[in-house]
């Protein structure tokens, strides 16, 4: 882990099943039927990305793949829409990862913000260059909010990680 | 030490590069999109996705269902008399049409024989609750609870109680995707009452539809009601469909843009009725040669076909 801001406090490894378990809730909370709710964000892009950022060796274009695939179905979208724009974001958070890292975690929203707009603006194109309308600027607040809770994410998803500040002697790490 | 890692980090072994990774993703989402969207022959991946994908989404879907049983709970008494009283009055107002509907279809079926016609099919079907909407904010669909295990097949019509509300596009195990005859360019042939003048009724996307194709100087008026013509063999004829809310004469333009509303609670939860597959027509005669007026009528059937077959 990198010295920045908050890195000064080290992390313990992540678990796999924690990731795995994340993911899921995402997909149950994007499964809520909050579809015409204006600004709802897509959970899923938000912990993908989380996890792209954080763990980039461990969740990567394929996780991106197969639960882009999972949307499209459930969405009732054309198959590979959610995919294209995933693995986008994917190799994009990835990519991304070493310089995000530095920034405090506001500044961090704001470096994700370019990430969602665009995979949500992936989409969008996609389906518009094959006939669908444009389904409204609504379609695009999500992104936003989503960035806004990119702060309250980064505590949630790292809470296993922190180390209790009261260390044992014994076992300094 | 249970978290740590005693493996060496694997600096040399890491797989592909990320941009090859990325370009192979990239294409199998984009060969997907296109085969899906220009083939339909992904069917069988789509259906093995939605058995996993469907009892997560169902378990979604339980609290807000949840939460409605919980207001309906509460509301109670006084809104169950309130619309009981209003159904008895409902009855008692159809009451002497139904009455004599029995004997009214006995008779038209024994004209119908007289005359030679083909009879009338009966419309029989099952009742489906609606599950969800698809969260496609680019289409109008939703998830209705039956599936192929209750012998659906794609291609259905659905209806509520005042109309025509969709079609079934896509069959899973257990339930089955409906397109709302409000999606764009989802096509319903049909007939207005008034003057029994046939065409096509296309939704637009955005919860209105529109019939096309009408001349400028078409006999249409606000307020006339659309009911399904029954020329495709999809939709049983005699169906409202929508009621022409708005007409916009350009003589600009050949056609009349002609805009109508459902009729059906097209975007209203609640139940539907999936109606049975109708049995096919008869075959089209052979199309005459030689003469300019009947060449037409296959053309119009061949442009219909081709609109129910985008969708």
């Amino acid at each position: 882990m990198q010295p920045t801001f908050s890195s000064s406090r080290i992390l313990l490894p992540v678990s796999p099943w924690f990731i795995f378990l994340t993911l899921t809730v995402a997909l149950l909370l994007n499964f809520l039927p909050t579809a015409h709710w204006p600004g709802v964000p897509d959970w899923i892009a938000l912990v993908l990305c989380f996890w792209s950022v954080r763990e980039s060796r461990r969740v990567g274009m394929g996780w991106a793949f197969i639960l882009g695939l999972l949307m499209d179905v459930a969405d009732g979208a054309v198959l590979g829409q959610h995919c294209f724009a995933y693995v986008l974001l994917a190799y994009g958070a990835s990519s991304l990862s070493r310089r995000l890292l530095w920034f405090p975690i506001a500044q961090q929203a704001l470096h994700v913000l370019p990430l969602l707009l665009l995979t949500q603006a992936i989409q969008a194109g996609m389906r518009m260059v094959v006939g669908g309308d444009f389904p409204g600027w609504g379609y695009f607040v999500g992104p936003f909010v989503a960035s806004v809770l990119w702060i309250p994410a980064t505590y949630l998803l790292l809470l296993p990680q922190f180390r209790p500040v009261e260390q044992n002697p014994d076992r300094p790490i | 030490m249970a978290g740590i890692d005693h493996a060496p980090p694997p600096f040399f072994k890491r797989g592909p590069a990320p941009l090859a990774l990325l370009t192979f993703y990239i294409l199998v989402s984009l060969a997907i999109f296109v085969v899906d969207l220009r083939m339909h022959s992904l069917d069988l991946l789509r259906q093995t996705v939605a058995l996993f994908v469907d009892p997560v989404q169902r378990v979604a879907q339980t609290p807000g269902s949840l939460v409605d049983y919980a207001r309906n709970y509460l509301e109670g008494m006084a809104l169950l008399q309130r619309e009981n009283d209003q159904l008895r009055h409902a009855k008692l107002n159809t009451a002497p049409n139904l009455l004599r509907l029995e004997q009214l279809e006995a008779e038209n079926e024994r004209l119908r024989k007289l005359l030679d016609v083909k009879e009338r099919e009966q419309a029989n079907g099952q009742v489906a609750q609606i599950l969800y909407t698809a969260r496609d904010p680019f289409s109008r669909k939703v998830i209705v609870d039956k599936g192929q295990q209750a012998g659906i097949t794609a291609g259905q019509p659905a209806i509520d109680e005042a109309g025509v509300v969709g079609q079934v596009t896509r069959v899973f195990p257990f339930s089955a995707e409906i397109t709302l005859i409000t999606d764009k360019d989802q096509a319903v042939p049909v007939q207005i009452v008034r003057t029994g003048q046939r065409s096509v009724v296309f939704g637009l996307g955005n919860g209105q539809m529109e019939l096309r194709y009408l001349p400028a100087n078409a006999d249409v008026q606000v307020g006339d009601v659309l009911v399904t013509s029954g020329l495709d063999s999809v939709y049983l004829q005699g169906f409202p469909v929508a009621k022409v809310v708005n007409i916009e004469r350009d003589s600009a333009y050949s056609f009349a843009r002609i805009f109508g509303a459902p009729v059906a609670g097209v975007e209203n939860f609640g139940e539907v009725m999936i109606l049975n597959p109708r049995e096919p027509l008869p075959p089209a005669p052979p199309a005459a040669k030689g003469r300019g007026d009947t060449s037409d009528k296959p053309g119009v059937r061949q442009k219909k076909k081709r609109a129910a077959k985008e969708n």
